[in-house]
């Protein structure tokens, strides 16, 4: 009975071609379009950690006061300072109330390979904890640990793109690397680390690449390796370096593992406690405010997701909706047109279920297609977006947003069929309903 | 032309009816709001960023090591820049408009805390700056040399001269009278005291690093320029200014002058400033680009589906226009009739469009600070979608209108 629809299917398809194109080019745009501002959303929202996003956090405290942030210009003026200052920062470190803790900063230092030019990288100062709590994927060693961080010693952790630039084709564990004329002991090395979004520090841009290089906190303050990311004072800060690091401007990120409630709570209940201590102290003269974010939280607070990747995911759904409303009145214009055909069909003894059927199977094949188009047009408009992120060189994090993964092929094709179907179900009633004598009788 | 007969047909294709209808409310409404976002990104990438953008060209150069004489090493680098042919200036700067990275401070009018404030973007520059950016000087003067003090890494200190652009002097001072007045980067309750600074020089344009980031936009055009030669340990950024069409023959061998100077030495980014534009609105461009292709294939599948649906009723109709035809309707009664039709459907879509696109306007006005758009630009948009329903309706009407009258006295 189904092959039987089936191929009445198709001998209907062809029957109409140019309405069939027409249904097919409406639902295939409307599907291309909508996925590809959809897979970008997809990838820019998604989770960076699954599994334990809702187990890292992040602290704030108020140490810029409520009149600062207000005068502050821009968007963000009425948050909380969203980094810690250096005291406050290995104070909480100290006090170890987390399962796994964090302290970290971005740093920028010079390579001097043996052979060519100086060149420089990003990195992060960071304690050993980090590895476990984001998950990095080690591809050789291991991260050091606890001794390390406390002897401040030179050792360093590669990512992949610097190691394959520095000793392509070898395991460079145990080697030496060179950064800013110091050597550092190689102790691992990392693969390629996809973080997308790059939560943990977000001061760079939400979509920034993975570092290079990871050294110990320790050892990059005690180098005096200034940050290389944002720093943010509300009053001037004392000279020099020791000035800094007692000073109330923000430059480090910081992050705890708590993977209980009652840890999180704990946590909340330390944090406040603290800061109204400090504030007792007289650093400020502010009801000392504190936030605790997880990673899911932390994405939405700091605008992860531009609002013009909102809309345009809204436009996109707008456009889908045009092209289903648009292969509506064509499938309508198509059964209602073949409505001698199906009613010879009822008369001959076809139930109207049979009638269905076939209009339905009908209707699947336009969907389809649809999706099969939809999918090209996925593909193109996505080779499209990434021309147009591509700034030459390496690979940027925006750019590879706009990759289509076996997922988005089997969600496109389904929604595709799924919306067809949809669109074809007032077509198709429709269509089962027509009275066969009614019909036959008028012609 | 009656109208009340296509009306009552129209009762009898209900459905088809609205299914245009809906398509036309909703391709107005959404090619509208999309055509306003696509005005306000490229009137974004369009704002001068007020330095000569065609002819720089800059890089960012580190020392290997810790250097102890970094200001007789820039200064070095900068006499072999600038004596570079087709080289107008060069200068060692922390930033330039759009670069993305920079610093910005409060400043303020009076040495008391809250008192009026503005966040400006810094540029610490010397005596060659205002020839190497190519800025607009519009009043008073730009920096002599012997005002140019250091700015080593970790220092915070603040200079007794500024240059401010005219956006920021209108900003603090709204009566206009900035020029010689005094404006304070720290308040009496700072550890240094309050530290004041006289305007000197006021810039026409100059955008902030910022300028390209929606962080940046509430304070685009404040800038002010400190007097301090910028000599960052970890790095400073070279901005390089040539005469008309030497960018290219002087981005070649800028390079290799300094590493030939000292090899111990990191250069990179070493870019045009189209580059730096361009990438400083990649965002705006590609959503920009994207919008475009869903206006055009919006608008293009509504006229299908005008065609299309037009074409059924068409087909439908065939006996009924026949005997229009042999009743005595001339061809342009009938093409007529399809064209009206068509307007009465368009029409009450447009009307629903319109309705639809402002309110979609009023919610992107909050959601993405976008300015309203007027009466007149939707009305326009939805004449255009008119238009083009008219023209879509065109071929299928032919169609109808060369029906034979003969038609009426065959049998289907």
């Amino acid at each position: 009975m189904l092959r039987y629809s089936f191929q009445l299917a198709l001998r209907g398809l062809k029957r109409n071609l140019a309405l069939t194109v027409l249904t097919v080019a409406a639902v295939g745009v409307g599907i291309g379009t909508c996925m590809t501002v959809l897979t970008t959303l997809v990838g820019m929202s998604g989770n960076p950690i699954p599994d334990k996003s809702s187990q890292l956090f992040v602290p704030q405290i108020d140490v810029a006061g409520p009149a600062a942030r207000r005068s502050s210009g821009g968007p963000d003026g009425a948050k909380l300072p969203s980094q810690l200052t250096y005291r406050d920062a290995v104070a909480l470190l100290k006090a170890h109330r987390g399962v796994r803790q964090t302290a970290m900063y971005e740093v920028a230092q010079t390579v001097n390979p043996p052979g060519g030019r100086p060149f420089q990288v990003a990195g992060r100062a960071t304690y050993a904890d980090f590895f476990t709590m984001f998950e990095a994927p080690f591809r050789a060693g291991a991260a050091w640990g606890q001794q390390q961080d406390d002897n401040r010693e030179n050792v360093v952790v590669l990512g992949a793109h610097l190691a394959e630039r520095v000793f392509p084709h070898r395991n460079p564990v145990g080697s030496t690397i060179n950064l800013n004329s110091r050597d550092y002991r190689i102790i691992g090395v990392l693969d390629t680390w996809l973080l997308i979004p790059h939560f943990y520090d977000l001061t760079g841009g939400g979509f920034a690449d993975t570092e290079d290089f990871y050294i110990p906190f320790t050892t990059a303050i005690e180098r005096q390796i200034p940050t290389w990311g944002g720093t943010n004072c509300t009053e001037l800060p004392p000279p020099g370096w020791q000035g800094r690091l007692n000073s109330s401007c923000v430059w480090i990120q910081f992050w705890v593992e708590l993977p209980s409630a009652a840890q999180v709570r704990a946590f909340r209940d330390f944090l406040q406690g603290y800061a109204a201590q400090q504030q007792q102290l007289g650093r400020f003269h502010w009801p000392a405010e504190v936030a605790l974010h997880d990673v899911t939280d932390w994405l939405v607070y700091s605008d992860v997701v531009p609002h013009e990747v909102r809309v345009n995911s809204l436009v996109a759904i707008g456009l889908l909706v045009v092209c289903l409303v648009n292969a509506v009145g064509l499938m309508l214009a198509k059964f209602s047109g073949r409505s001698v055909e199906l009613s010879l069909r009822r008369a001959l003894g076809a139930s109207r279920r049979d009638v269905y059927l076939q209009c339905i199977v009908e209707t699947t094949i336009v969907g389809f297609l649809g999706g099969l188009l939809g999918l090209a047009l996925t593909a193109a408009g996505l080779a499209v977006l990434r021309a147009l992120l591509d700034l030459g060189g390496r690979d940027s994090v925006s750019g590879r947003l706009a990759y289509l993964d076996t997922q988005m092929v089997v969600i496109t094709v389904i929604v595709a069929i799924v919306a067809t179907m949809c669109s074809g179900l007032y077509p198709t009633y429709r269509a089962s309903r027509i009275q066969p004598a009614w019909q036959l009788k008028v012609q | 032309m009656e109208i009340l007969p296509i009306l009552r047909s129209l009762r009898r294709n209900r459905v088809g009816a609205v299914l245009i209808g809906l398509q036309i409310t909703l391709t107005l409404a959404i090619v509208c709001n999309c055509v306003s976002i696509i005005q306000q990104h490229l009137q974004q990438m369009r704002r001068p960023s007020g330095i000569d953008e065609a002819n720089i060209f800059s890089f960012w150069n580190g020392w290997l090591g810790d250097p102890t004489d970094p200001a007789a090493r820039v200064q070095g680098d900068l006499a072999a820049l600038r004596a570079l042919p087709g080289v107008i200036d060069a200068v060692a700067t922390n930033s330039f408009p759009l670069h993305g990275g920079g610093s910005s401070w409060d400043l303020s009018i009076k040495p008391e805390k809250n008192h009026r404030k503005a966040t400006s973007a810094l540029y610490y520059v010397d005596q060659h700056a205002l020839a190497a950016y190519g800025l607009k000087l519009t009043a008073g003067r730009w920096f002599r040399a012997d005002e140019v003090g250091e700015l080593r890494t970790d220092e915070d200190k603040f200079p007794a001269t500024i240059v401010i652009t005219q956006h920021l002097a209108e900003q603090l001072f709204p009566a206009g009278n900035a020029l010689g007045r005094l404006v304070y980067f720290t308040t009496k309750e700072d550890i240094q005291g309050a530290q004041a600074s006289l305007i000197v020089g006021i810039i026409q344009t100059a955008q902030t690093p910022f300028a390209g980031s929606s962080w940046g936009e509430s304070f685009l055009e404040n800038s002010t320029f400190v007097p301090f030669q910028y000599l960052d340990k970890s790095g400073v950024v070279y901005v390089v200014r040539t005469r008309a069409g030497q960018q290219a023959t002087v981005m070649r061998i800028a390079q290799d002058k300094l590493y030939g100077l000292r090899n111990r030495r990191v250069i990179q980014a070493l870019r045009p400033f189209s580059f730096i534009r361009h990438q400083a609105y990649l965002g705006e461009r590609a959503t920009s680009v994207m919008l475009e292709a869903v206006c055009a294939l919006l608008l293009t599948i509504t006229a299908f589906g005008v065609i299309g649906l037009t074409m059924y009723w068409v087909n439908q109709r065939r006996r009924y226009i026949g005997m229009r035809r042999a009743l005595g309707a001339r061809r342009l009664d009938i093409l007529k009739y399809f064209h009206t039709e068509n307007l009465l459907i368009a029409g009450t879509g447009c009307a629903l469009g319109i309705a639809l696109g402002l309110w979609g306007n009023a919610w992107l006005a909050v959601s993405l600070e976008l300015t309203r758009m007027s009466a007149a630009f939707i009305g326009g948009g939805a004449l255009m979608v008119l238009g083009l329903c008219q023209a879509a309706v065109l071929w299928p009407a032919l169609r109808a209108a060369s029906i034979p009258p003969a038609l009426a006295t065959r049998a289907m």
